[in-house]
């Protein structure tokens, strides 16, 4: 599904990845834990996408070489990334917002564009499915959302979206349990052979629910250690720096 | 005519011309044209002892130069005044009778004046450059009492209400470019909505300029008789061309006891070329008269095009209870400029307006909010509210905010909020992320920034908006 390989990347001259290699299968949930600045979300805006970075070394998705694919296109591809701080878009109805990007999405693919009584039974039923309030679906996007709702928000785009490979860059963090179980579900529930993920997160809480297959720990911009999920428990008795 | 100066710049959808034979006035502004106007009108004698009242005023007025955006002087003997496609010297009798190519214009301008295709319940008046061509669902119209027809109809036709009440809410005497459009203005959209009717579709008026070296100096007015209800709506385009042409309307509403006058507009005459070059001057005057006890007269516009748009659409609330309403999207884009707003000049008891203004700029634009609320002393227990918002994109624009507030008693209270964004870059990628391409995702931020007023427009045209709205910021974002 997706393929680094000796990936480095900087910005403003600062380094940031040194080298980051990572393969993941189809189907398979690879976690990635550090501590701040390690280059986490550096990572998540780089397999999006996002302009600013100056970048070497290779990214394969599908096979196919990401190098010069603009944002909006590998989102068409089947690229997901759900925010750590999703934006404000202040007019925009959160229901319009969605049917516009399943759409376009839609369309990239070839396929025929859903019609609103369709759309709008889909998103019903996700929503129910995660245990969403309907209501934030008709108020504008992610304005005055609290910060569980617009965490909430990201993972029923992912589920209406239905992605190949989805990035969760630091989902958890400053979320109540209630609200991290919702997150949880909704993952759980999507996992499937032809559908991967990438779990961005600084606690092992988040691993308790979202079980990995695959743990690396991220330090200075390299992945310093891989393991299975026991190295999430082993991280979370020690610390980061004894690892090392 | 001559065409020889008609870009070839491909972004403005509405830039082709017509090639029509026109009737023309002699060039220049004197008394002389103005007879030839009047005459061609067949213009009853106090019509033109009113213009030439006006020519006569004019002569003593100075062109107004406190606006922001400078432009260069104009030569006003250099313009012809009165500019009409021959085949439309006798004014058709019906659809039939209107010249294939003027169908045809209104066709390529997706304004189908032919009866079976026309937009349902919206009944149209074409103006090309001087003279209306063509008004539809008249008899529909007449069968309710309403009267809707070209200026120079009603002039002819209904003399009685236009001596009334034309010159009413935009006197003679009022500023230079109202002075000049009251002694040359040629045609326009006239309409009488007689008392407890409610108007059954939304009338519609299109304006096209054609012509070249020509002004444009339309005039409309609407009455809304006690009790009634009318939905108006205006659109405008022009050919690319690289010269200025001027367009200085009058439009004058008078809203009755309990009557309510909506007024909407899409403005998209020609910008101008990325470098600034040629554009309309879009110098108007709108004004409207709460007259009567628990009136309500709310405009609405929506600014894309023009080189520069320089208008302050205003409510005079004299009424008690009347109700004044502004709600505007300006956006410039490039070179345009646009220094826009209202006045609302509360003169009766318990008077409400409300102005929510949403100013975009991007490119090398300049866009300035204008706007003047006064309360006078007799207005007691009245309000304001007043919401201006701007929108920079880059940063080479421009947004300016110039509110004027006047208080005169203590039982009134004003209020104004303006804010003051940027597009943000984090916003788009979130978009892009989830699919959208750059100008999709400006789009969707935009339309989003001026939904409030997008949603004042009639259900016909909101969806137009919302595409010119995406049209007009094109290119803007890197």
């Amino acid at each position: 599904m997706l393929e680094i390989i000796n990936l480095k990347a900087s910005i403003n001259k600062r380094d940031i990845l040194n080298g980051l290699n990572l393969k993941i299968n189809p189907g398979e949930v690879h976690a990635i834990m550090g501590p701040n600045g390690s280059g986490k979300s550096t990572l998540a805006n780089i397999l999006s996408g996002k302009n600013g970075y100056k970048i070497t070394g290779d990214l394969k998705y599908k096979g196919e070489n990401l190098k010069d694919i603009p944002v909006e296109q590998r989102a068409q591809k089947g690229i997901f990334l759900a925010f750590q701080y999703p934006l404000e878009i202040p007019g925009v109805n959160t229901n319009n917002f969605l049917k516009t990007s399943l759409n376009t999405i839609r369309k990239a693919k070839g396929e025929k564009e859903i019609d609103t009584l369709a759309f709008l039974k889909l998103v019903k039923e996700k929503a129910k499915e995660l245990g969403i309030d309907e209501k934030i679906l008709s108020r504008q996007l992610n304005v005055g959302f609290s910060g569980g709702e617009k965490k909430k928000n990201e993972i029923l785009q992912m589920k209406i979206l239905d992605p190949n490979l989805v990035i969760l860059d630091e989902t958890d963090s400053g979320l109540d349990i209630d609200a991290l179980k919702t997150i949880a579900d909704g993952v759980n529930s999507s996992r499937s052979k032809d559908k991967s993920f990438l779990v961005i997160t600084h606690y092992q809480r988040l691993l308790d629910y979202i079980k990995p297959d695959f743990v690396h720990v991220l330090s200075s911009g390299k992945i310093i250690k891989s393991g299975s999920r026991e190295l999430a428990l082993e991280l979370e008795k020690k610390g980061y720096k004894k690892i090392n | 005519m001559k065409n020889s100066n008609i870009n070839t710049n491909q972004e403005y959808k509405y830039g082709f011309t017509t090639d029509i034979e026109n009737v023309r006035a002699p060039k220049g502004l004197n008394e002389n044209s103005i007879k030839f106007i009047s005459k061609m009108k067949k213009e009853p004698k106090w019509m033109l002892d009113w213009r030439l009242k006006a020519f006569n005023r004019l002569k003593n007025l100075k062109e107004p130069n406190w606006q922001k955006p400078k432009y260069p002087k104009i030569n006003y003997q250099d313009l012809y005044y009165y500019s009409a496609p021959k085949s439309a010297s006798n004014k058709p009798k019906s659809l039939d009778e209107v010249d294939p190519k003027l169908i045809e214009t209104y066709k390529k301008l997706g304004i189908p004046l032919q009866e079976q295709k026309r937009l349902s319940g919206v009944a149209v008046d074409a103006v090309f450059d001087s003279v209306s061509v063509a008004t539809t669902y008249k008899e529909e119209l007449t069968k309710k009492g309403i009267i809707f027809c070209s200026i120079s109809e009603a002039i002819r036709e209904h003399p009685e209400l236009v001596k009334k009440y034309l010159g009413s809410v935009i006197p003679l005497t009022d500023h230079y470019f109202a002075t000049l459009n009251s002694a040359v203005f040629t045609d326009g959209s006239f309409v009488y909505i007689p008392p407890k009717v409610k108007c059954p579709m939304e009338l519609s008026t299109y304006f096209r300029i054609n012509a070249s070296e020509t002004g444009q100096f339309e005039r409309t007015l609407i009455i809304a008789d006690k009790g009634s209800y009318v939905s108006y709506l205006e659109g405008c385009t022009a050919p690319m061309r690289d010269e200025n042409q001027l367009h200085a309307a009058n439009v004058e509403l008078v809203a009755l006891d309990d009557a309510e006058i909506k007024y909407s507009t899409v403005q998209n005459w020609y910008p101008g070329d990325k470098d600034g070059i040629g554009g309309i001057y879009n110098f108007v005057t709108k004004r409207g008269a709460c007259r009567g006890r628990n009136s309500k007269i709310s405009w609405t516009q929506v600014e894309t095009g023009s080189a520069i748009t320089w208008k302050y659409p205003s409510c005079i609330l004299q009424g008690d209870n009347s109700v004044g309403e502004f709600y505007s999207i300006a956006i410039t884009n490039n070179h345009q400029k646009a220094d826009t707003g209202t006045k609302m000049i509360h003169l009766g008891k318990n008077t409400k307006s409300k102005i929510i203004s949403k100013g975009i700029s991007a490119g090398q634009a300049d866009n300035t909010y204008r706007g003047l609320v006064d309360i006078g002393k007799k207005a007691l227990n009245s309000r304001n509210y007043t919401q201006c918002d701007s929108l920079l994109m880059g940063n080479k624009c421009g947004a300016h905010t110039v509110p004027y507030i006047k208080n005169k008693n203590s039982t009134s209270t004003v209020e104004h909020e303006a804010t003051t964004s940027k597009i943000n870059d984090e916003q788009l990628y979130y978009c892009n992320q989830r699919g959208l391409n750059q100008e999709e995702a400006v789009s969707l931020i935009v339309n989003g920034f001026c939904k409030e007023v997008l949603q004042q427009l009639p259900m016909e045209f909101a969806v137009e908006a919302q595409k010119l709205v995406g049209i007009s910021l094109e290119g803007s974002v890197g």
